[in-house]
């Protein structure tokens, strides 16, 4: 279980070196997309539009923040802690293919559509400990933009310079292991376990 | 006498202290899960929870940044002496229109058909559950409920042949599947019987429950301690990375049923069980009941 501290963008064997369990913190850019974002990222890619930022080598962080705005104009993060990443499992595969992350991070894992993307084009997801959105918020040092407004505040597309922003959890490697899957896999054996408590079979 | 700006104020600071500081029962809950945990990635976990709700609690600012669709229960007692009843909602309303700028917590009110209201109000928002109750007080609880474990409840309308037993098997099975999903470890509120309504606004409210304060019926807190033990067994952990503590507590109650039906409901609360409550008496004194609030 290693410690690797990562500055985006990040390159492509740097990410490949990485292992389930190991912990990861990174500086540099962190960029913020739901449901959404990412449908309309993806929409707009489709159309060859220009998108308002190159997401290559950058980490997605799944997560609608709490942030206000002050006299001047200038947004600040007060909360900002993993949304759970599963509803983005239905595009999030294409997501990388299009914009080759690095990182995505969020809450809950992700499963085999996501983890073969990761596999195929060099990236990995962190976990982030869900509601853990104070921690999260004191690692970001500026809020360097923010995009796609008319979606809402949780919704927009922002942009946050970090400084160590972590512990991430590695739970998806870019080798086809998923920390998530072993532990749903374990709790299917418990499973029987669990009905003689309750004292009921199959 | 005239409750209305009384509650308009308690009904902000409930909802201040709910996103802010985290009820002492729940942060006992939690220590006690991290002392006892054995599992490396889940023990981590925990510490980062115990260090995040510690450090919002000192800054009072929110402990997750989803702050919940504000939901508050108003219970008015019969002989109480209030003349406004009806500026009681728009009391409400102003108070979480208020915490959303000052808070401040994340706007949450979404019109399914259009946009984010921005102010934590809409239609049907904030969510009102009236009570009319013994005595001569009102009491307000917040109760803002996140999103993520709010997506793992379900409601399901059971053959009555299957039994409790039956009931018991649906908990274990929906609890492996939603996983680490709901932010473990969660308080699992379960109910039985009324109708599909019924038992979920009764298994939501078992939630509200502090945490592992057993049902006063003996068989019903048994079951309850069965399905602990039994979700704890399956080894999801902390955030479904592993571990011991899968759900802090399961909470259950019941009404009685239709002699068709067998209706159930799971509702499930994340790590973050915030709610604040207060007591206004007759005379209009405030008493706090979760928090020591500062004006």
């Amino acid at each position: 279980m290693a410690v690797v501290k990562l500055q985006t963008p990040i390159p492509e064997e740097e990410i490949r070196k990485l292992k389930a369990g190991d912990i990861i913190y990174i500086s540099g850019i962190v960029y913020l997309s739901r449901d959404e974002a990412h449908l309309r990222a993806l929409e707009m890619a489709e159309e060859g539009k220009e998108l308002p930022l190159d997401f290559k080598g950058l980490a997605l962080f799944h997560c609608g923040p709490i942030v206000t705005q002050d006299d001047k104009g200038e947004w600040h993060v007060v909360a900002a802690g993993p949304t759970t990443s599963s509803r983005m499992e239905i595009f999030q595969d294409k997501y990388i293919e299009k914009f080759r992350i690095s990182v995505v991070i969020g809450k809950g894992g992700m499963y085999e559509r996501t983890a073969a993307a990761m596999k195929k084009y060099g990236a990995v997801y962190g976990a982030f400990t869900g509601g853990a959105a104070v921690l999260a918020a004191k690692a970001v040092k500026k809020v360097k933009g923010v995009e796609w407004l008319d979606l809402g505040t949780p919704e927009a597309l922002w942009i946050f310079e970090v400084e160590e922003f972590g512990p991430l959890t590695v739970a998806i490697d870019s080798h086809g292991n998923n920390l998530f899957k072993d532990v749903s896999q374990k709790a299917e054996e418990n499973r029987e376990k669990a009905y003689e408590i309750i004292g009921v079979s199959k | 006498m005239e409750f209305a700006p009384i509650i308009e104020k308690v009904a902000f600071n409930l909802l201040k202290y709910a996103a802010t500081v985290l009820p002492e029962n729940a942060v006992k809950a939690i220590k006690t899960a991290y002392e006892n945990e054995t599992n490396p990635v889940g023990k981590s976990q925990l510490e980062a929870i115990i260090k995040n709700f510690e450090t919002g609690s000192k800054l009072r600012i929110p402990m997750c940044q989803d702050t919940g669709i504000h939901i508050y229960y108003v219970e008015i007692g019969a002989d109480s002496p209030i003349e406004d009843v009806g500026k009681i909602k728009e009391a409400l309303e102003n108070a979480s229109k208020r915490a959303t700028t000052e808070v401040p917590m994340r706007p949450n009110a979404v019109d399914p058909f259009g946009s984010n209201s921005g102010d934590n109000t809409g239609r049907y928002i904030p969510w009102i559950n009236w009570e009319i109750v013994p005595g001569d007080k009102i009491k307000i609880t917040a109760f803002p409920k996140g999103g993520g474990s709010e997506n793992m409840s379900t409601v399901k309308m059971l053959k009555p042949g299957v039994g409790i037993k039956g009931v018991m098997k649906e908990v274990v099975d929906w609890m492996i599947q939603a996983g680490g999903q709901p932010c473990p470890p969660t308080v699992v509120g379960v109910a039985v019987g009324g109708g599909a309504d019924i038992a979920m606004k009764l298994a939501k409210k078992q939630l509200m429950r502090p945490i592992g304060e057993p049902h006063p019926q003996k068989e019903v807190a048994e079951i309850e301690k069965k399905l602990k033990e039994a979700i704890n067994t399956t080894g999801i952990g902390p955030m479904g990375l592993g571990g011991r503590t899968t759900c802090l507590a399961v909470h259950m109650d019941y009404a009685h049923r239709h002699p068709a039906s067998l209706p159930m409901a799971i509702s499930v609360q994340c790590w973050a069980a915030r709610q604040s409550a207060a007591e206004i008496s007759a005379d209009g004194k405030v008493k706090y009941l979760h928090h020591k609030v500062k004006e």
